[in-house]
């Protein structure tokens, strides 16, 4: 084991001790309700809820996929997190986000499906949603196990074996988030989200004033085709799926949506919108540069590997570089914790409690939770280990899954003319369509693509979101309410004071 | 009936989203300070929605979402 290694696996240690530590203060004030646990009392500030919803959101991206990509193809995948993640997703957090909020604080909901079976008056519906956010969220955990799990591998040069590796980190998720709850989870990615933050500007100005210091200057650190915008892989229908898609994706993953019924208050609410992009364009912008100069300074990326750490070992002591890594890693498992905790929220309160035991009482319900998280932690344990290709395929394609909830959700809480039987359609209907364009063949008619991964540059989960809005509008549209559905139960908790 | 400064939040929400990305610097390649240009007006542009979310949230919040408040 090398210098280097000894301080990630010191960093990991002391971050996993903390967490625990933060976790069992969070179990002593968090009470036995599913209220308290899963959306930690509605009662969080702006800087909790900021940086949790940050941490959650981004994980190990910032520091290894997202630079990966503007070393490969150019720095323009900062403009796409612009849009997305500064404008789109403020913008939702608006308009979906804000909405929720205060049908979750009038209705006491905690999940999506909730609120949606509430308001159609039907457990189905209510089923629906949650089992198609536990279909995508599943196969994504996996993914963030085996990331976490290799990671551990590479840092401890193959002394601890793949499985070990995975295994702990389980192991710890599942104690760390059975015992602290909502209120653990997000105090912990507060000082992972500061500790993310502060780290990459270092990291940053560090390797911009070697580069700067160089016969180039920071101007020679970009090849010529990554100054001019657009070109190669960025075509403006890519840029604007990939923004669209994820955003809009984002928004319906069930950590990220139960984090819109959150906030303490509205003037949380109102300084977390306005707040948002100015933490774009701190974290994007110096991670994603440090990616494309890497590439300008000639450093070679090898199969497997990510371009960050690669760059900090030419410009910057070891132990540095080691540091990141190992935030990298707590990133990701600060976004894990999230999932498992959402995850087991929608079994537990939208699937077991109306289909299993309805009678449940509280106390067993909160007992549930906390096995919940342990038996999705466990079976994405196990789909980490065997891996199988089309569950894997689930993973990587899960933000456009999530994506084609949207437009029923959207509908269902803007327009009262929406139906049961059109949320049916607007939901089955994209899953049926999304899922062909991953795993169907590709069909044409006369040259026109219907069923296909890309329609003329814009992907597939862009044009399911046309989709759902059209079977949604048009199944309601022909559709009568059922009699058990309540659309004053949105209306009313909407009056303005 | 639309008022009118929920029309202007409106346009103003449409023209943040459509010039997140500079369409009329594509392909553009000047460098400023080392960096593209392009990246600059990213930076700027940021800075300006959080202005514009800050003026709506302290301003017209409510507006869209809440029933009745036009």
């Amino acid at each position: 084991m090398t210098g280097g290694s000894l301080v990630e696996l010191g960093v990991v240690t002391v971050y996993m001790l903390v967490a625990l530590a933060v976790g069992l203060v969070a179990y002593r004030v968090t009470d036995r309700s599913a209220e308290d646990y899963y959306l930690a009392g509605r009662g969080l500030g702006t800087g909790v809820l900021l940086f949790t919803t940050f941490a959650t959101l981004l994980s190990a991206f910032t520091f290894f996929a997202g630079p990966n990509i503007a070393y490969a193809n150019g720095p323009e995948w900062i403009l796409v997190m612009g849009l997305m993640d500064g404008v789109l997703f403020g913008l939702l957090w608006y308009f979906l986000g804000y909405r929720q909020w205060l049908l979750g604080k009038a209705n006491g909901y905690v999940t999506l499906g909730e609120m949606l079976g509430d308001r159609f008056g039907s457990r189905g519906l209510r089923g629906l949603v949650a089992g198609v956010s536990i279909f995508w969220l599943f196969p994504y955990v996996m993914l963030q196990q085996i990331g976490a799990g290799e990671a551990l591998v590479g840092l401890t040069g193959g002394a601890v074996p793949y499985w070990a590796g995975a295994g702990l980190i389980t192991l710890f998720m599942v104690v760390y988030v059975a015992i602290s709850g909502m209120r653990g989870v997000a105090w912990t990615d507060t000082l992972q989200g500061v500790f993310m933050l502060g780290i990459t500007w270092v990291a940053f100005l560090w390797v911009a004033t070697e580069i700067a210091g160089t016969g180039g200057g920071l101007a020679g650190a970009l090849p010529a085709e990554f100054r001019a915008l657009g070109g190669g892989a960025y075509s403006p229908q890519w840029m604007l799926s990939q923004a669209i898609g994820i955003a809009v994706g984002v928004s319906m993953f069930p950590q990220v949506n139960q984090r819109f019924f959150v906030a303490d208050s509205e003037r949380t609410l109102k300084r977390t919108f306005a707040i948002w992009p100015l933490l774009v364009v701190l974290l994007f912008v110096p991670a994603f540069l440090m990616g494309a100069w890497a590439n300008g300074v000639g450093l070679a990326l090898p199969a497997g590997e990510n371009i960050v750490p690669i760059l900090l070992n030419e410009y910057t002591p070891g132990w540095f570089a080691a540091l990141v890594v190992a935030g990298a890693l707590a990133a990701m498992m600060s976004s894990s914790d999230s999932m498992l905790l959402s995850g087991s929220s929608y079994f537990t309160r939208d699937i077991y409690r109306p289909f299993v035991n309805a009678d449940a009482s509280d106390r067993r319900e909160d007992v549930l939770g906390r096995v919940g998280v342990a038996v999705f932690a466990i079976a994405a344990f196990g789909g980490s280990l065997l891996r199988p290709g089309s569950l894997l395929e689930v993973g990587s394609t899960a933000f456009g899954g999530f994506a084609q909830l949207a437009p029923p959700v959207a509908l269902a809480m803007y327009w009262r003319r929406t139906t049961k039987a059109g949320m049916f359609a607007g939901i089955a209907g994209t899953q049926a369509f999304y899922l062909a364009t991953v795993f169907g063949p590709t069909v044409t008619l006369g040259g026109v693509p219907v069923i296909a991964s890309s329609y003329f540059g814009w992907f597939a989960q862009v044009v399911g979101l046309v989709l759902g809005l059209v079977l949604t509008v048009g199944v309601s549209a022909v559709t009568t309410p059922a009699t058990t559905e309540n659309p004053s139960t949105y209306v009313d908790a909407l009056r303005a004071d | 009936m639309v008022s009118r400064s929920a029309l202007a939040w409106a346009a103003c929400f449409a023209v943040l989203l459509a010039l997140a990305i500079p369409w009329f610097l594509w392909r553009s390649d000047t460098l400023v300070a080392g960096l593209p240009v392009w990246l600059w007006w990213h930076v700027a542009w940021m800075g300006v929605t959080a202005a514009a979310f800050a003026a709506f949230a302290r301003r017209d919040w409510g507006l869209f979402v809440e029933v009745g408040q036009r």
